[in-house]
């Protein structure tokens, strides 16, 4: 800012006074890149405000489809007022929570190996969880209800869980893997050096090292499982979950109901991000 | 204070047993169907409450020989023995010495306090000797009142001390350093040189420093082991291995030094001769255990300092050579002179500017380099 007043040279007239208006007015480009920033940002957030708006609507008929008043009944009591929806709800959560908690203990492992060892099939590990990730679900979701029918396991909560685990483990996986990449190899052997044993070292400076990409992996496995549709159809049998039963009603219309357990399940998840990033801030700062 | 006499106590009954003992080691690596070896052969015998330096260039083996004895790496051949019992197949975190890694290799997630706590917390050490103890190795390394703070919100030089801090405070049984000041600037890097050896004064632990910086070892150490290709080239006193360089290569390493050679002429004594006649002589102390006949080519190496420059070589009992000086350089405290002798070969001068007196010779000029026979050693002969 105090770049000009100290230039040797005593620039013309012109020039100097030019200089320090010339940072206000934006170039277009940085201006259209503004706008632009705007409109995603609207654009991924109007269907989320719809969903919200609209869990405080009061429909008159079966269909929420068309603002007809505002009420808040359906946040009180009446939000469980429809037993096989809440049922539904009920499941999913279980299956979200199970299905993270498995995904994350067997994917921080594979990305703790993955990430500090070399071995043989390494290569190949890697290659499958990519592969995971990027095969369409539909294709997962069918060859896995091929494989239950195969082998004669009869699809309910566990099956869906198992499937869940297995699309989640690699997410975990490759976020932890970043982080333990990204570890001085010396710290541990510090840890051991000081006398703690192997045990001690990974649950008193490894893990917490690696903690915020477990965090990450967790979270993304959470949010993955508890809106699961494609796999958890080709796996479910006649489990029901919430993603599954507004699917098998929405056509008959959606009671507003969805819309309210939409919101907390969304609004659960921000707090869960935004808390997590001040935490790993305050780490840093 | 009260660290120094426990280890005193703890000590007395083994002061005669070395705190470190290596014998017949060699450490090899298989890397993609190569075989390494990065210790070749490595004999050392370590005193209690020495402060002892491996130095040598990067990929020496240095750290492979420290990682041996802190327990990361086993010797492929020999053994290492810690006050007398040997530790083959003993684990880092049941071997009573401590690393200072190069990368200090602080917990990133832990305070200073914790940090430094952390060895005492494993042994279950009760709580308040824990404070207590932390608290004085903290005050011992300049640290008090940063106690709160994590490793990233400290300088490098204060990161370099609470590494320290958490190896000492387990009052190990040796500590051992890994070029633990190569990540600072300069001046900070001779103001902890000063600090360590005071640290080392005051807690009495046995250190093990490595280092690839020769004035980093001369200051500090009582003694060097200079190590090359995985072998000791030379071990001894800072000043025996500056004085007295046993190799040409530790010559060479450690300061800087002049190399001669010739055919001896005669030798008798402990002493060699190889030029006489024409007013010129050239004599060197021999080794023990190094003989040399006349005929031999021998090597024979003189320190610049030792060195001295004259008009003419009149009364001069000693060494006298004559060359002509090829470059002079004005360094502030002292002159540099390099002058090509008689022989063919290159001698640097090192001249102290103890008065204000003009150069002692121009370029070009014609002189005489006289020195006592007692400062060439002779290094080698084919
Ligand atoms: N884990 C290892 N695998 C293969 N080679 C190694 C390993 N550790 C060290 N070396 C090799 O051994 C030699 C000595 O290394 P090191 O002890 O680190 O030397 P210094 O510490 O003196 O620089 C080097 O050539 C290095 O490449
Ligand atoms: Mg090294």
């Amino acid at each position: 800012m105090s770049a000009p007043t100290i230039s040797p040279a005593p620039a013309p007239a012109a020039s100097g006074s030019a200089r320090p208006k010339a940072r206000k007015p934006k170039k277009t480009g940085e201006r259209l890149l503004h706008w632009f920033t705007w409109l995603i940002i609207i654009w991924l957030a109007l269907p989320i405000a719809v969903v919200i708006a609209f869990s405080f609507n009061n429909p008159h008929g079966r269909f929420n489809y068309s603002w007809t008043g505002f009420t808040l009944k359906y946040w009180g009591p009446k939000l469980f007022a429809i037993p096989n929806l809440t049922t539904a709800m009920e499941h999913s959560l279980l299956v979200a929570v199970v299905a993270t908690a498995g995904a994350t203990i067997l994917g921080t492992l594979a990305g703790l190996a993955l990430g500090k060892y070399k071995f043989r099939g390494q290569g190949v590990t890697n290659l499958v969880q990519f592969a995971c990730i990027s095969a369409p679900e539909v294709v997962l979701g069918s060859s896995l209800a091929t494989f239950f029918l195969q082998v004669r396991i009869q699809e309910g909560a566990l099956t869906v869980i198992a499937a869940h685990i297995m699309f989640c483990v690699s997410f975990v996986a490759i976020t932890v893997r970043a982080r333990v990449v990204g570890l001085d190899p010396s710290v541990e052997e510090a840890a051991r050096d000081l006398g703690a044993s192997p045990w001690e070292t990974f649950r008193l400076v490894t893990l917490p090292m690696i903690m915020p990409g477990v965090i990450a992996g967790a979270m993304l496995a959470f949010a993955l499982s508890i809106d699961d549709f494609i796999t958890t159809e080709f796996t479910s049998g006649s489990f029901m979950t919430y993603p599954l039963w507004i699917w098998s009603v929405s056509r008959q219309g959606l009671p507003p109901q969805v819309n309210v357990m939409g919101s907390i399940v969304f609004a659960v998840g921000v707090l869960f991000a935004i808390a997590n990033s001040v935490i790993s801030r305050r780490r840093a700062a | 204070m009260t660290q120094a006499s426990e280890q005193a106590g703890s000590t007395s009954a083994t002061e005669t047993i070395p705190a470190i003992q290596m014998a017949g080691i060699v450490k090899e690596f298989h890397s993609r169907g190569d075989v390494v070896r990065a210790v070749d052969g490595v004999d050392l015998e370590i005193g209690s409450g020495e402060f002892f330096s491996l130095l040598g260039p990067s990929g020496c083996g240095k750290t492979t020989t420290m990682r041996m004895i802190a327990g990361f790496e086993e010797p492929t051949h020999g053994e290492v023995r810690l006050y007398g019992a040997s530790v083959l197949g003993v684990p880092p975190h049941k071997r009573d010495v401590n690393m200072v890694f190069q990368s200090y290799a602080l917990f990133p997630h832990m305070n200073v306090f914790e940090n430094v706590a952390f060895g005492l917390r494993r042994k279950k050490t009760a709580k308040d000797e824990v404070t207590r103890r932390v608290g004085e190795i903290i005050e011992t390394v300049g640290l008090s009142g940063r106690e709160k703070r994590r490793p990233r919100e400290l300088s490098g030089g204060q990161q370099q001390r609470v590494a320290l801090a958490r190896a000492l405070v387990n009052q190990p049984r040796a500590l051992l350093l890994d070029e633990p000041l190569g990540a600072l600037d300069l001046k900070l890097r001779q103001a902890m040189e000063v600090e360590l050896k005071r640290i080392q004064r005051e807690v009495g632990i046995t250190f093990i420093y490595v280092t690839h910086d020769q004035g980093e070892a001369l200051t500090m150490s009582d003694r060097i082991a200079v190590m090359n290709e995985g072998r000791v080239e030379q071990l001894g006193t800072p000043r025996d291995i500056y004085a007295r360089p046993a190799t040409r290569f530790v010559a060479g390493f450690i300061g800087t030094s002049n190399i001669l050679s010739g055919p001896v002429t005669s030798a008798a004594g402990g002493s060699v001769v190889i030029l006489d006649g024409d007013g010129q002589h050239v004599e060197a102390t021999l080794r023990d255990g190094l003989s040399l006949s006349a005929g031999d080519t021998a090597e024979i190496t003189v320190r610049p300092e030792k060195v001295s420059i004259k008009p003419d070589a009149d009364g001069c009992a000693g060494c006298r050579l004559r060359g002509t000086v090829t470059e002079v350089v004005y360094l502030g405290t002292s002159t540099n002179y390099n002058v090509v002798t008689s022989t063919g070969d290159e001698i640097t001068v090192f001249v102290q500017n103890s008065d204000d007196s003009a150069e002692l010779a121009e370029r070009g000029a014609d002189v005489w380099l006289t020195w006592d026979p007692r400062h060439s050693y002779v290094i080698g002969a084919q």
